[in-house]
């Protein structure tokens, strides 16, 4: 699992064995990390995986346990003031204050880093997100996506070169999610790297790159299409209708490790093609009712999630 | 299902109620503890009868009668003898610091003169600021004189006894002569004020921040907790100078409060007190995980500060144990302060020894918030 590459571009994170435990409970458990300049990173995980642990690490909120490693090329550990001046954090939670204006909230913020030329500023960044004509209106009042856009808006100001994303296109329509994404592409293409934290698979898709975590631990990472070849799973789409009888057998057999109703069909996967082909034989009959697919990523991170939930801690 | 009114959905709610009630142990903590307070201060900490009072006594007739006036006064448990001065300025001193209730003044030839039947006079210096902590113990004093003559004008003077009494006693009740209570409440009203609003703003602000998530917003950019902290306290300054200067405006031409001292000295002195209440405001919100805590415990400060200060009850009316919180809350100092300069006219050296336990508090409340303070959501 080497991130490395002969000629790449150098790595803007670069962590080893980062660990946080609150109390009894590790959160984030020895992970490896680097990411590239240019590179949009997704990071997976289910709820409570570590994610935001892991990015408030890495922007100085929190303080790992163990592990070491540079953000920017800033120790993680001893120059996080340093790091906090470059990197744009965008919270899960909408944090701006909702009894300021839009323009009032920039504002703040670019006082707080010091930005010089003030007004030009959150000027060109209003203009940047399409915020002008709302730049009055009270952050309060806006909707989700409007509220994103504020929350990216607030980050861009200074002018980072690293941009931390914690879930930014939760509860965001489809519209807006997609014109996020194209302002994502955009800000890469010009160099800034971002790292961005998602449950869309489409999202997902989207990364240059992804890393999976699941109860702390990393599972996998790289290219999509690296991700899906390395979890080396066989999944079948079978057409026989949504019985719960029927889903209840499949999982049952030591073959299979996932059913998953799509729709109007099933997908069921595994690690071994032919063993999952003998049950479904037995229990479905005619193989016109079943064929074999191309694993999805959603299918990889499911197995991967139920693997770590069967590991022992 | 659909009843005007179902007991089911009643309990689901009031069931709901409990268990968030259980959650919030600190909010449960306070609706015990603040009743608990309130039953230990009124209920034994307050005596709106204060014995005790401290007293001076500068005697210029040594005789059995000044001897036995003062066992007399002592007896009386209304006044402690704690000082025997020399001098009258010594005694005008202890006055203007807050160190004696009263100056007890028998004058040289008292005795001689008694006996000649010339009604000589006693004098007594009462300290007025506060009526309230005067007006029992010098009721008691003319019933304290008439036994003394009785039992020290016996025999063949037993004539002077007669009406008119054989000696006067003249009562200077200093700073506050026509005994007004206002005098001694609207400035104390400026701490009292001052403290409420101090306490719970800074507590309600900050907290206000963790509660709305925009905190760790803040702390992810280059803010440092000290420039966070002075940035939510400065307002507050502020906003604490326009309630002190209302409430002067307000003694001064609604209550004709007299303000013999320096308001420049008040204003400086202010900063001092303004900065002890928001620096413990600042520590309740580093404690207090929401709003409705900070609140709480902004109560459970108010309550104790104006109980046992002297704003309410007189001080010396407090058992010596309500007396030594009481010394520590920065409001009680503060109020001996106000009173001190306006009343008084008490410039900075009578009222030293009053800023030092307020400065002393702000800086350790200042401390603890500070250290709890962290930049990080560790």
């Amino acid at each position: 699992m080497s991130d490395g590459e002969a000629g790449a571009p150098p790595p803007v994170i670069d962590v080893q064995g980062v660990t946080k435990a609150f109390g009894a409970k590790t959160v984030v458990d020895h992970i490896d990390m680097c990411v590239r300049a240019g590179e949009i990173y997704g990071f997976l995980g289910p709820n409570g995986s570590g994610k935001t642990t892991f990015l408030r690490m890495l922007c100085g909120l929190l303080t790992p346990d163990e592990g070491t490693g540079t953000c920017l090329g800033f120790d993680i550990r001893r120059e996080s003031l340093s790091i906090k001046r470059e990197v744009g954090y965008m919270t899960q939670r909408f944090s701006h204050y909702e009894d300021l204006s839009i323009r009032e909230n920039l504002d703040f913020v670019a006082r707080l880093y010091g930005i010089p030329k003030r007004r030009a500023a959150v000027d060109q960044t209003l203009e940047q997100l399409g915020l002008v004509e709302r730049q009055r209106q009270l952050a309060g009042q806006l909707s989700g996506g409007w509220k994103q856009r504020l929350a990216l808006a607030a980050c861009l100001l200074h002018q980072p070169k690293l941009l931390l994303l914690d879930e930014p296109t939760a509860g965001v329509d489809p519209k807006a999610r997609r014109d996020f994404w194209e302002q994502i592409h955009g800000l890469a293409a010009k160099g800034l790297t971002v790292m961005i934290t998602t449950h869309y698979m489409d999202e997902a898709e989207r990364c240059h790159r992804l890393a999976y975590i699941a109860r702390g631990r990393l599972m996998t990472r790289g290219t999509v299409e690296e991700v899906i070849e390395r979890a080396a799973l066989a999944t079948f789409e079978v057409r026989a209708g949504n019985r719960p009888e029927l889903i209840a057998r499949l999982r049952s057999a030591p073959a299979i490790a996932q059913v998953v109703p799509f729709g109007n069909s099933l997908h069921v996967s595994g690690p071994d093609r032919r063993a999952i082909e003998a049950v479904l034989a037995e229990q479905v009959g005619s193989d016109s009712a079943w064929k074999q697919i191309d694993s999805s990523l959603e299918d990889v991170f499911i197995s991967l999630m139920t693997e770590a939930e069967r590991a022992p801690r | 299902m659909n009843r005007v009114f179902s007991l089911t959905r009643l309990f689901a709610i009031v069931a709901k109620e409990f268990v968030q009630m259980r959650r919030d142990r600190l909010t449960f903590a306070m609706v015990l503890g603040i009743p608990l307070m309130q039953l230990v201060l009124f209920g034994f900490a307050i005596n709106s009868d204060p014995r005790h009072l401290p007293t001076a006594a500068l005697i210029e007739d040594h005789s059995a009668f000044s001897r036995g006036l003062i066992a007399a006064m002592e007896n009386s448990e209304y006044f402690d003898l704690t000082e025997v001065v020399e001098s009258e300025a010594r005694a005008q001193e202890l006055i203007e610091r807050g160190e004696v209730q009263f100056v007890l003044h028998v004058p040289q030839g008292f005795a001689r003169d008694l006996l000649r039947g010339e009604r000589p006079q006693l004098l007594l210096l009462a300290d007025a600021t506060d009526p309230a902590a005067t007006s029992n113990a010098l009721a008691s004093l003319d019933e304290v004189l008439r036994r003394v003559l009785g039992r020290e004008l016996d025999g063949p003077n037993a004539w002077l006894l007669s009406t008119p009494p054989a000696a006067a006693l003249v009562v200077h009740a200093a700073y506050n002569p026509e005994r007004i209570s206002q005098y001694n409440i609207v400035p104390g009203l400026m701490g009292v004020v001052l403290t409420m609003t101090m306490v719970l703003i800074t507590g309600l602000a900050i907290t206000r921040e963790s509660e709305r998530g925009t905190m760790e917003n803040l702390l992810a950019t280059p803010a440092r907790p000290v420039e966070i902290t002075l940035g939510k306290i400065i307002p507050y300054v502020l906003m604490g100078y326009l309630q002190a200067g209302l409430i002067l405006l307000a003694a001064k031409f609604l209550f004709a409060v007299p303000m013999v001292g320096s308001i420049p000295l008040l204003a400086a002195v202010t900063l001092i007190f303004i900065a002890a209440n928001l620096a413990i405001g600042i520590t309740f919100s580093t404690i207090a995980r929401n709003q409705l805590q900070a609140m709480q415990m902004g109560f459970f400060f108010f309550l104790p500060s104006i109980l046992l200060s002297g704003f309410m009850f007189p001080f010396r009316g407090l058992p010596v144990w309500a007396q030594y919180i009481g010394e520590v809350l920065p409001l009680t100092h503060f109020l001996r302060i106000v009173r001190g300069i306006l009343l008084k006219g008490n410039g900075i050296e009578a009222i030293a020894h009053e800023v030092g336990p307020m400065a002393l508090f702000a800086l350790v409340a200042l401390l603890i918030g500070l250290t709890r303070f962290r930049q990080t959501l560790d």
